[in-house]
């Protein structure tokens, strides 16, 4: 799941459907065909989750939970909250920071501080275990204080899970927290101080609570990439019921408990966007204040304005410029002290397995999502418009219920092969297999591609397309000649998002690899799981890098929305 | 039934909006009808029925004598069918893109990412290249853009994008062309040029055309014939000198063009109102005259005006607006009421003076009774 999407989607929750009442009537007339066409993308893009429902309802008579169901549930809510409490501390408080007071660095802050988003969990993860883990420094001292009880390790891990997931994740909640200050808040925060309101009574009393859809939003992705990770948080031995989901299945290959558990994570998620609901209540941003010239933020003096740096550096050097310091550190001196590294049979092959997913996922995602837009404009449908949104919640299924959903139905095609006759099938389910983490790519990572791509089509007046019906052209035609060419650019940005994406993806492939096949990802972590902290920084390295690239189009948007000019002191 | 486009009762409703009543309409071979209306009149919905765009609920639509929408009555005429059958009626639909029907949009929709030749060329797929090319050169010349073809649309001028929109359209010979608000993208100073040309450029290749404005310079301007829309029914379809001079109803006679509303009254010499006798009918009760600010003469008064109440009313420039060419005066009447005159350039009374205000002599102003206008016999006075 891209990040601009995912910001996209939680702007478009709290801010009214771009493509609801004012989308334009197309081609009404209704071609049955292309009709059909989106419906059954947005059927099979539905089944895992629906194999999932049915696997887990079908066998609830005989229910096989683990024994430590109690604690992952408690483990889980404990991590959501902490992650929640940390991401509102730190993304509201640093876009009100950026936002309303003038300090130094201020502009380049306000949007290098989305900059964590390129960094993974499960990167961060190892490099914090690294610093802060048992073999770290701190636990050290701290054990010979509390001794070899364990307790230094249950302290450390539900200290260091909380905080790598906060720091990665708050770019979220900034950048809807900030784009909420600065579009709505500006005329309220302008009235409230000319009523004579303090700088923090007016964001408390009004600000606050304007931004309170954005936050429910950007609180509501977090929420969901936390429960998604089953990887990062294994370094840290904290055992949430996407964990459990791992573990089982990878434990006993057990359909009825995986489905079981999974179904369990899915009304985690389901228990998050229905908070999300409930926090956002009835409100909504109005836009139409979009276009104010933004109040001039507040001139801070004396220590204040080193204080101000000191917090955004602090946040910014945390999340990203620390790690990335070290991963350099460590890929200069690894290579140094063995320049074969590079070189090696397992990096090359480790490169062109996610390479070659990569190119299949955002090739398949940006296929689909190319017909799916193109069906919805020809048709022009209710039914076709809904299915295609369908298509796009595959973002808000975390990624173990996917995985498992992907086994169950390649199981339950594989019965059916048997049954045609085909002896043991495809043979594809236990063992793992490569197309099992494509389906699940295309399911997790449609919802990027359909909306870069659909953002290029609304670029494409309706009338376009008409004029070129009218011109005699046929469907396939149009998407050839017209459709394509003009959406090329989103294009473009959906095979990067999705391509991306898929790289950085660990536990989808995790769950359900092959034996033997490693992406750049799962070597990373591997290598981090065995405490190879200098070998695993090279691809770590590889990956944030990739990672930038979705970061900077959220950058570039922040930038542009940027003023050049607006202090008055 | 042999038009150009013919349309038998079609209904379009969105919801329980209804869009488009049982409209009957058949526009002749070489035609240009111009269709006005306030916006969510029917107009739009109107063209996309034709276009192919929508789907009608209900009638016929046929482009060329064929049935591109609705119920057909084959006739059945194959060796094998029994003689005496009952016409066979089956639902027909012809997609947009077989429906041999131009269009050209506001916005003039041009494909951004190919060559004038090229968005020519784009309608003429199937045939030969050397034919293409000749189309393609044949339609230029027709617009007056011969030397634009390895050009991109944003490299032209609006007014030369619409040219383009328009040679486009009529590259593969439609049936129809439909325009939808074809010039209100374009600069006032530009549009009267364009709209004469895009004219000229119809009746030179005899196309049938369809324009959908909300424009009534434009209609009037344009049109064979005006079909004026209000709430999914044409109310009137008429030349322009029909549908201006002898609107069918006050809805008519209000949209297209100014006017005033004056209460009548009947007396032994025949219908009055304040401006003075209107006709000598006396059959006629309770009606309002239709007064457009032309047919209203201001002089100042003098002798021949003394005594004269029978053919017109003493008021008071109330506001003078000036239009250029012509200056529009409001007028109080004694009543109270305010009619609107159109003076000539070299007549501008200041605000206040007193004016003797009257029909022009030869002006025979509608009737209205409730909301229809009613026939009369001319003015003998």
């Amino acid at each position: 799941m891209s990040l601009q999407s995912r910001v996209d989607q939680a702007r478009e929750r709290t801010s009214g459907s771009r493509t609801g009442l004012r989308a334009p009537r197309l081609t009404g007339a209704g071609r049955p065909r292309w009709s059909a066409i989106v419906v059954l993308i947005a059927v099979v893009v539905s089944i895992p989750v629906v194999s999932v429902l049915v696997q887990a309802f079908a066998s609830a008579g005989s229910l096989a939970l683990p024994g430590d169901l109690g604690l992952m549930v408690l483990s889980t809510v404990a991590l959501l909250l902490l992650v929640g409490l940390g991401t509102s501390v730190l993304g509201v408080g640093l876009a009100w920071l950026v936002t309303a007071y003038e300090f130094p660095g201020r502009r380049l802050f306000s949007w290098m501080l989305v900059l964590p988003l390129a960094m993974p969990a499960y990167v961060l993860g190892f490099l914090f275990l690294s610093t802060f883990g048992p073999a770290g420094g701190p636990a050290r001292a701290a054990r010979e204080v509390f001794g070899g009880s364990g307790f230094v390790e249950l302290l450390s891990g539900w200290f260091g899970a909380p905080v790598v997931m906060t720091l990665t994740l708050y770019p979220y909640v900034y950048l809807l927290s900030r784009a909420a200050f600065r579009g709505q808040g500006q005329a309220t925060w302008d009235a409230a101080r000319m009523l004579g309101a303090s700088p923090w009574r007016a964001f408390r009393q009004v600000l606050l609570p304007l931004a309170r859809p954005a936050l429910a939003g950007g609180l509501a992705v977090v929420m969901m990439e936390t429960l998604t990770d089953f990887a990062t948080v294994q370094y840290f031995g904290v055992r949430t019921v996407s964990v459990g989901v791992y573990l089982t299945w990878k434990g006993s290959f057990d359909f009825a408990s995986a489905a079981q558990l999974s179904v369990l994570v899915l009304a985690f998620a389901v228990m998050v966007l229905t908070a999300e609901r409930i926090l956002r209540g009835g409100a909504r941003y109005d836009s139409r204040g979009g276009h104010r010239p933004p109040a001039a933020p507040t001139l801070l003096t004396g220590a204040g304005r080193w204080w101000a740096f000191a917090a955004a550096g602090a946040v910014l050097a945390a999340g990203f410029v620390l790690p990335v310091a070290q991963l350099l550190w460590w890929a200069v001196t690894a290579t140094a002290a063995d320049s074969s590294a590079l070189s090696t049979s397992r990096f090359a092959t480790n490169l062109t397995n996610s390479a070659v997913m990569a190119a299949l996922a955002a090739i398949a995602c940006v296929g689909l999502a190319l017909l799916l837009t193109h069906g919805v404009r020809m048709t022009g449908g209710r039914l076709a418009r809904a299915a295609a949104q369908l298509t796009t919640f595959g973002y808000a299924v975390p990624g173990a219920v996917i995985g498992i959903g992907v086994l169950v139905a390649f199981a339950a095609f594989d019965g059916w092969l048997e049954a045609l006759g085909v002896p043991g099938g495809t043979g594809l389910v236990v063992t793992g297999s490569v197309l099992g983490i494509l389906a699940s790519y295309i399911v997790r990572f449609l919802a990027p591609a359909y909306q870069a791509v659909d953002a290029s089509f609304t670029t494409i007046s309706p009338s376009v397309t008409n004029s070129a019906f009218s011109l005699g052209a046929s469907p396939l035609r149009v998407l050839r000649r017209v459709h394509l060419p003009m959406s090329r650019s989103g294009i473009a940005v959906a095979l990067v998002l999705v391509a991306v994406d898929a790289v950085k993806e660990l536990p989808l492939v995790l769950l359900l690899r092959p034996f033997g096949f490693t992406t750049v990802s799962v070597w990373v972590y591997e290598l981090a799981n065995e405490n190879f902290w200098e070998q695993a920084a090279l691809p770590a390295l590889l990956i944030v890098a990739l990672a930038i690239v979705p970061v900077w189009f959220l950058v570039r948007q922040v930038r542009l929305a940027e003023p050049h000019k607006q202090v008055i002191s | 039934m042999t038009g150009a486009l013919d349309l038998t009762g079609v209904s379009k409703s969105y919801g329980d909006t209804p869009a488009v009543r049982a409209l009957d309409l058949s526009v002749a071979q070489g035609e240009i009808l111009a269709l006005i209306g306030p916006s969510g009149c029917g107009k739009s919905t109107l063209l996309r029925l034709v276009a192919g765009l929508e789907r009608p609920d209900q009638g016929t639509l046929r482009v060329g004598g064929e049935v591109v929408a609705g119920t057909a009555s084959a006739v059945p005429n194959s060796p094998n069918s029994s003689v005496g059958h009952a016409p066979v009626t089956r639902a027909q639909w012809v997609p947009p893109e077989k429906r041999r029907v131009g269009l050209v949009f506001q916005e003039h929709a041009l494909f951004p990412h190919l060559s004038v030749g090229d968005n020519i060329r784009f309608g003429l797929d199937g045939v030969r290249r050397t034919e293409q090319d000749a189309r393609v050169r044949e339609v230029l010349d027709l617009v007056h853009l011969p030397h634009v073809a390895d050009r991109y649309p944003h490299e032209l001028s609006g007014g030369e994008q619409q040219r383009i929109a328009l040679a486009r359209a009529l590259a593969p010979r439609p049936a129809v062309v439909l325009m939808d608000e074809p010039f209100s993208s374009l600069d006032e100073s530009l549009r009267a040029r364009v709209r004469t040309d895009t004219v000229d450029i119809l009746r030179a290749t005899g196309t049938t055309a369809v324009l959908v404005t909300h424009d009534q310079t434009e209609a009037l301007t344009v049109g064979d014939r005006i079909g004026v829309m209000r709430d999914g029914v044409i109310e009137q379809l008429g030349t322009p000198v029909q549908v201006f001079e002898r609107p069918v109803s006050r809805f008519v006679a209000s949209f297209m063009g100014d006017a005033d509303f004056l209460p009548s009254s009947v007396d032994e010499h025949g219908l009055a109102c304040e401006l003075g006798l209107v006709t000598v009918q006396t059959d006629v009760a309770d009606a309002e005259v239709v007064v457009r600010p032309h047919e209203v003469s201001l002089t100042l008064p003098g002798p021949e005006t003394d005594g004269a109440e029978h053919h017109g009313a003493l008021a008071v420039v109330d506001r003078v607006e000036y239009h250029g060419a012509f200056i529009l005066h409001t007028v109080l009447l004694p009543s109270g009421r305010t009619v609107r005159s159109w003076q000539p350039h070299s007549i501008r009374y200041p605000v206040g003076t007193k004016v003797f205000a009257s029909i022009h002599p030869g002006m025979v102003p509608s009737l209205l009774v409730g909301e229809r206008t009613v026939t009369h016999a001319p003015n003998t006075h």
